[in-house]
């Protein structure tokens, strides 16, 4: 019976598979090459207004949640289901069949056959042979012709259904996710050493998210590798019900904590009280900077003054610096102190520039026709000392996903689903033996659903061993 | 000696082998043949001597993980797996004409290993987020998957250019696989090296999961992984179920090798968590 429905006969086509697959890869590319949920003032210098709106319309600065990406997901997985389904019933039938049959007429169509002869009678291979596919194959039949003797024998017939079990399992991975999304939440807290929290502030909104325990923070404590790179962030956590300590455990990156379908995750840590120093690094009064135009490659060191333009070299237009900022932020991230100024370029838009005193490459990351960086600075790499009197605070990822379980059963079911998939097939074979004087004629022909190649190579495999007749 | 030196000698070899085995392809003669075949597999043993060797070497210096870690590592870890993969298709399916499209990209990866003055093969220490056991398990089975597709691509390069006179009996043309073998031949890669991207994927997301408390986050290297995914289950459904063959196929192929090659070095100029497989 075919369903003639309109909107299934559109969900059916694999053609539709194949357009969203494709659809899929080439808008998931856009997300990667625009920095996503940035702020917007960074978009709009780089875009300047009009990109800057159209990309705001169409939410691609949040893209993999907007509504035409999670439409394209829906539409696959829709095309999944009803894919799975409309030809579900007819492997269904092939897998269980009702009377399981040997048809001759299928392996007579296969081109490539190529008999051999052995010194033995049929009655004699009969037992043989019997035996030999017994031990390859699951289920056999043989049928006694006036010459001889037909067997057949196959196996794996069930692997037909390998297919839906991947779908099945990307289907999984949607519902675990969907789970995840109502049910769980993802959240964030600092906690100062020696404090406690019983609420995590929520990612993608301002809400506070009551956690049902308290979370003390004994220690937090960082440890370098003797080139300076960071070997371990660990903080020693303490979870309190009702003022009670109920659980004990230091966590670091790759190893959290989980309390009560709740995960607790190392990632981040920061000073208490920054030190101030750096707005004392530079004097107002004398300020250079450094202007390194790409095309020529020169570098041009010019006085500058807050609020004074200075001609950028090479006529690219002017440079006025506006403020200083003690400790200047970058997308959340404190970089210490900063100038900022407005580049005004010959041609198109002025843009504000962040100048970090202590990292001179900065500016280079908005990859215009001239870096400027302040000058005479020591140039120090990031790398953050442990001192004494300085107080910690460990930065927590909070989690509740009550989805994972679901994802991870799709996961193995969907790599178990592939090597059914691709890598096991239904096998059939039919071995022919007719007598030819005293000899017996033998001819061997497979079949399978997939590897054809294969599984030509297995049955002259198994030409020989018959042949051989030992 | 140490392990560089050693993985530099492994460039060469390679390079010997690949030379060889275009040249027993167009002059039609089996002593290169027979000569690349055994430089590939002295190649490959000594490419892993050369990675157990760094390995070593890195408890020596008190940092103690599985060369897995940066570029350099990987390159070698990806010349490696490409020649055992071909290794196994000269073995099983009895030709060597298929290395002179899969040695050269082993022997284009060590080079840039070596020679290349943005990667660096000192060997450094595990930053927090890579120590974890989930390092070892996603890296391998991500490159034993890039490492099929490269094979893959090499395939479908042979086809496209047997495909300009498939007929012809005589010349480099006539000497390579039939059109169907070839077409199979990449298939079969493709499902494997599918099978194993799936793996690392799912590793990965595993890890990040253990480590970060988010298996998916759109990180530009796990959805590139996940385009070059769609690219060949693109392929798998278009010929499993379309009937596609072919030069769609082959052309397929190398699309979705193109993702694998943006997912393992273009990503690293884009802003992401995976930063660290950088230099």
């Amino acid at each position: 019976m075919k369903n003639t429905n309109p909107v299934w006969k559109f969900f059916v086509s694999v053609k539709l598979t194949v357009f969203l697959l494709l659809s899929l890869a080439a808008t998931s590319v856009i997300g990667t090459l625009i920095p996503q949920n940035a702020d917007p003032e960074i978009y709009f210098h780089r875009f300047g207004p009009f990109l800057f709106r159209l990309f705001d319309v169409l939410d691609i600065y949040d893209m993999y949640q907007a509504w035409w990406f999670q439409l394209l997901l829906f539409l696959l997985i829709a095309n999944i289901v009803v894919c799975s389904i409309d030809r579900l019933s007819a492997t269904w039938k092939l897998v269980f069949p009702k009377k399981l049959t040997f048809n001759p007429s299928k392996f007579e169509k296969q081109k490539e056959k190529k008999p051999f002869y052995v010194n033995e009678s049929p009655s004699d291979l009969e037992s043989k042979y019997t035996a030999f596919v017994a031990k390859k194959f699951s289920r056999q039949h043989m049928d006694k012709t006036e010459e001889g003797f037909v067997l057949f024998a196959e196996k794996w017939r069930w692997t037909r259904l390998g297919v839906y079990i991947v779908h099945f399992s990307v289907i999984m991975l949607i519902v675990g996710a969907i789970i995840g999304s109502l049910f769980g939440f993802k959240a964030f807290v600092n906690i100062p050493e020696g404090e406690s929290v019983d609420h995590a502030r929520l990612r993608n909104s301002s809400q506070v998210q009551p956690l049902g325990f308290t979370i003390r923070n004994d220690d937090f404590d960082i440890s370098f590798y003797d080139t300076g790179a960071p070997k371990e962030f660990r903080s020693s956590l303490t979870i309190l019900e009702n003022g009670q300590e109920v659980f004990k455990k230091d966590i670091i990156v790759n190893d959290p904590l989980r309390y009560k379908g709740i995960s607790i995750f190392m990632a981040s840590y920061g000073e208490m009280a920054p030190e101030r120093k750096s707005a004392n690094d530079i004097s107002m009064e004398n300020i250079h900077l450094n202007f390194t135009i790409n095309a020529s490659g020169m570098v041009y060191k010019r006085k500058a003054e807050i609020g004074k333009p200075v001609a950028i070299p090479e006529g690219h237009g002017t440079f006025t610096l506006t403020a200083f900022e003690p400790e200047a932020d970058f997308r959340g991230q404190n970089i210490g102190a900063a100038l900022i100024g407005t580049l005004t370029p010959v041609q198109g838009d002025a843009v504000d520039i962040l100048l970090p005193l202590h990292f001179p490459n900065f500016d280079k990351m908005r990859r215009g026709e001239v870096v400027i960086s302040v000058a005479d600075q020591k140039q120090e790499t990031f790398s953050p000392i442990k001192k004494k009197d300085v107080r910690y605070y460990s930065g927590l990822e909070v989690n509740k996903d009550p989805g994972v379980w679901v994802v991870y059963s799709g996961f193995i079911i969907m790599i178990v689903g592939c090597y059914i998939t691709f890598f096991m097939s239904h096998q059939q074979i039919c071995i022919q033996v007719t007598r030819k004087n005293s000899k017996s004629r033998v001819l061997i022909v497979g079949i399978a659903n997939k590897n054809k190649i294969g599984m030509q190579r297995r049955m002259e495999k198994m030409a020989e061993r018959l042949a051989d007749s030992r | 000696m140490n392990s560089s030196q050693l993985l530099s000698l492994v460039t060469f070899i390679y390079g010997f082998s690949a030379t060889f085995y275009i040249a027993a392809w167009i002059f039609k003669k089996t002593l290169p043949a027979t000569l690349a075949k055994w430089a590939a597999i002295a190649g490959v043993v000594i490419n892993a001597a050369g990675f157990l060797l760094r390995w070593r070497e890195s408890y020596a210096l008190g940092y103690g993980h599985a060369p897995l870690s940066n570029m350099y590592e990987s390159l070698v870890f990806f010349a490696l797996t490409i020649v055992v993969i071909y290794l196994f298709i000269e073995i099983r399916y009895k030709t060597t004409v298929v290395g002179a499209f899969a040695t050269p990209i082993a022997f284009l990866a060590m080079a840039y290993a070596s020679l290349s003055p943005n990667v660096s093969d000192k060997i450094q220490p595990l930053i927090p987020a890579l120590k974890s056991n989930w390092l070892i398990a996603h890296v391998v089975t991500c490159f034993f998957g890039y490492a099929a597709f490269a094979v893959a691509f090499g395939i479908s390069i042979m086809y496209l250019i047997k495909n300009r006179a498939p007929d012809k009996e005589t010349g480099i043309l006539a000497r390579l696989p039939g059109l169907n073998e070839l077409d199979e031949l990449t298939h079969q890669m493709v499902m494997f090296g599918f099978l194993f991207l799936s793996i690392g994927i799912i590793t990965g997301a595993v890890w990040a999961n253990s480590a970060w408390g988010t298996y998916w986050s759109w990180d530009p290297k796990e959805t590139w992984s996940l385009i070059t995914w769609f690219v060949y289950a693109t392929l798998l459904h278009a010929r499993m179920m379309r009937g596609w063959y072919g030069k769609k196929i082959a052309y397929l192929s190398i699309l979705g090798f193109g993702a694998v090659m943006f997912t393992y070095f273009g990503v690293n100029y884009l802003p992401g968590l995976h930063s660290y497989g950088a230099s």
